[in-house]
């Protein structure tokens, strides 16, 4: 496997190299605000893997839905709350100890099955693979049920967070 | 494939510098029109050898070079990563929005035909809504990373009110989309050269006028321009959420906001009103609706479209520069009531009654 | 499955997740502890897309985009949940929001 690397793969290993230590970043830095700027980079770049395997609509909706809606509303909550830089970010040593054993231990368990598993059966993509058209296709025939329970569902997620987030007056 | 890459590259440098240079234009206007407006003379002390060129040397050459040479002050309590990063977050997406704007129809060279848009992503209007949805975290890091009331409130009335207007950008989008049946900007410029009634060249503004309006709103408002400028207020916030920026830094916040200005005309030009298109003029030349046609070369064709695209960038960028002059601001809780109880359900209303028509009168259903 | 082989996109999903995990784990702060989740979220988001661009099948994006959906939806009452309870107790550290514990 690792006889030829072609560019696209040594791309891949690059941004994965990223990705990784763009997610490390947001879970171990003592600023909440670096953490929200660190997810930021993760999600732009999982971003760039989904145009990488023909996810263009989903790709640009990961940017506009989470890197550009959901993060912005973690660092409005921040900034309202005032959280400084913590001083004790983390539980003690052997908590950090154990969770990241168990952290390794858990990729290594999932790695090692995906490799052990079965390919699942290799087939070619159709053109206008990953469009909007497909996705959109796929969304209002096969999927129409779910389709209109999310958007259900967002309208109570809506409702309830302006009704937990009002000051409690009278 | 190095001629692919070449091309390419060509047509993103072309399209930089045509924003760069309109850009400067309408700093340039933004002075000039300012003092007409207003009944005075604007600045025209700056001069190379007495030679002060209605102030273009001021505005162009002397204010540059003045904020390049500004001593970088950044606050001692601030935080230095943010306070560096905000400026370069606030530009970057804004330009990089370019590049699925079309300057022009194709380009026939050494017997390769050019797409003229620098990225032919066909997903064009989405990733445009992106890199807006991306240009929040510009303001909202400016303001927390300064440390300093003025800049926080700056920051968090900015960020609330891009996000406000996101809203209603997108769905008056949706009409557009719902006109033209893409996602593609080229697409649609191109689909606004067929004519109606034999005559009428079919422009976005006859289809959406009222998906015109909310956009053009939502686009000042997006760009914090007044009469939205509330979060950078030059009379009550000091400057907003670019108070402790001095330097380089300032300029590259003062260019995002003339850059969104471009852009904003850009995305107004392409969708409402043709894009590059000139009205019967086809890739081989002039085909007049009452008779006659006047055969061009295809470099003579891309150079006409090119121009008209820049004229009426060059339009759009005035007409924004004159609503700022003319109109008062807006009090925040008048800016959000308009953002959210005026345009949002405008724009929902525009969507639903453009696809009522569309499947009406052009019979077209899924 | 071309350039690119899918047990690649899979282990770099199942690192994600284990970073995301190990977040919740180790950080006292909710807010913290809820920007892991989302990372988990959107390691599972690549794992599907990968194996729907292997499948040749639309599924697994479809899939994604109720996945954000819901992602979206759950982080505002998250959030919201969170101010309430910092209104309330003056803390985001999940140490000292305790009270429902014996």
């Amino acid at each position: 496997m690792v006889g030829a690397l072609g560019v696209s793969q040594v791309a891949f290993l690059i941004l994965a190299a990223l990705t990784v230590l763009s997610a490390l970043t947001v879970v171990v830095h003592r600023n909440p605000v670096h953490s929200a700027v660190a997810l930021v980079s993760t999600l732009c770049l999982l971003a760039l893997f989904f145009f990488a395997l023909d996810a263009q609509l989903v790709a640009i909706l990961q940017v506009i839905v989470y890197a550009g809606a959901i993060v912005v509303l973690f660092l409005f909550v921040i900034m309202l709350l005032n959280l400084q830089a913590q001083s004790r970010a983390t539980g003690g040593p052997l908590l950090v100890a154990a969770a990241t054993l168990g952290g390794v231990a858990l990729a290594g368990l999932v790695v090692s099955g995906l490799g052990r598993a079965a390919a699942p059966p290799a087939a070619g993509v159709g053109a206008g693979f990953g469009e909007t058209a497909a996705l959109a296709r796929e969304l209002f025939t096969a999927y129409l049920l779910p389709f209109e329970l999310t958007s259900l569902l967002l309208l109570v997620a809506i409702v309830g967070a302006v009704a937990l987030a009002k000051k409690a007056d009278g | 494939m190095a001629v692919d890459v070449a091309i390419a590259a060509a047509k993103a440098l072309f399209i930089v510098l045509l924003v760069v240079q309109v850009m400067g234009l309408g700093v340039f206007f933004e002075r000039k029109v300012s003092a007409l407006i207003q009944d005075r003379i604007g600045a025209n002390r700056a001069a190379i050898f007495g030679f002060a060129g209605l102030g273009l040397v001021n505005t162009l050459v002397a204010d540059p070079i003045k904020f390049l040479l500004k001593e970088d002050v950044v606050p001692a309590s601030s935080d230095r990563l943010l306070h560096s990063l905000a400026p370069i977050l606030s530009l970057v997406p804004v330009l990089v929005t370019f590049a699925v704007v079309p300057f022009g129809d194709v380009l026939e060279v050494g017997g390769r035909v050019v797409n003229l848009q620098a990225a032919e992503l066909s997903i064009g209007i989405l990733y445009v809504l992106a890199m807006v949805s991306l240009g929040v975290y510009g303001v909202v890091l400016a303001g927390w990373a300064s440390n300093s009331r003025w800049s926080l409130l700056g920051g968090i009335r900015g960020s609330a009110q891009m996000i406000s207007y996101e809203i209603a950008m997108g769905l008056a989008l949706i009409g557009i989309v719902l006109t033209y049946n893409t996602l593609d900007l080229q697409e649609m410029a191109r689909a606004q050269g067929t004519l109606l009634w034999g005559w009428l060249p079919a422009w976005g503004i006859l289809y959406q006028p009222i998906g015109f309006l909310i956009f053009m709103t939502a686009g000042i408002a997006e760009s914090k321009r007044i009469p939205f400028d509330l979060p950078e207020s030059e009379s009550e916030l000091v400057s907003g959420y670019f108070t402790e920026y001095s330097g380089p830094k300032h300029l590259m916040f003062m260019m995002s906001d003339f850059v969104e200005v471009v852009l904003v005309a850009a995305l107004v030009t392409t969708l409402f009103f043709g894009g590059w298109q000139i009205p019967w003029l086809y890739r081989d030349g002039f085909h007049f609706p009452f008779g006659g046609a006047v055969a061009l070369p295809s470099l003579a064709v891309a150079v006409l479209q090119v121009t008209s695209f820049a004229l009426k960038l060059v339009f759009f960028t005035w007409l924004q520069i004159v609503i700022r002059w003319t109109l008062p601001r807006f009090r925040y809780d008048q800016l959000m009531r308009l953002g959210w109880q005026g345009l949002l359900p405008l724009a929902l209303a525009n969507v639903v009654v453009s696809a009522l028509l569309i499947v009406l009168w052009s019979g077209r259903s899924a | 499955m071309g350039p690119t082989p899918l047990g690649w996109y899979l282990a770099l999903s199942a690192v994600l997740f284990a970073i995301g995990v190990l977040g919740v784990l180790v950080r006292r702060n909710v807010i913290i502890i809820f920007m892991a989740i989302e990372i988990m979220l959107n390691a599972v988001n690549l794992a599907f897309v990968a194996i729907a661009r292997s499948r040749g099948s639309m599924d697994g994006q479809v899939i994604v985009f109720f996945v954000m959906t819901v992602a979206a939806a759950e982080a505002a009452v998250g959030l919201a949940i969170i101010l309430a309870m910092f209104r309330n107790r003056e803390t985001t550290n999940a140490d000292e929001l305790a009270t429902l514990r014996w």
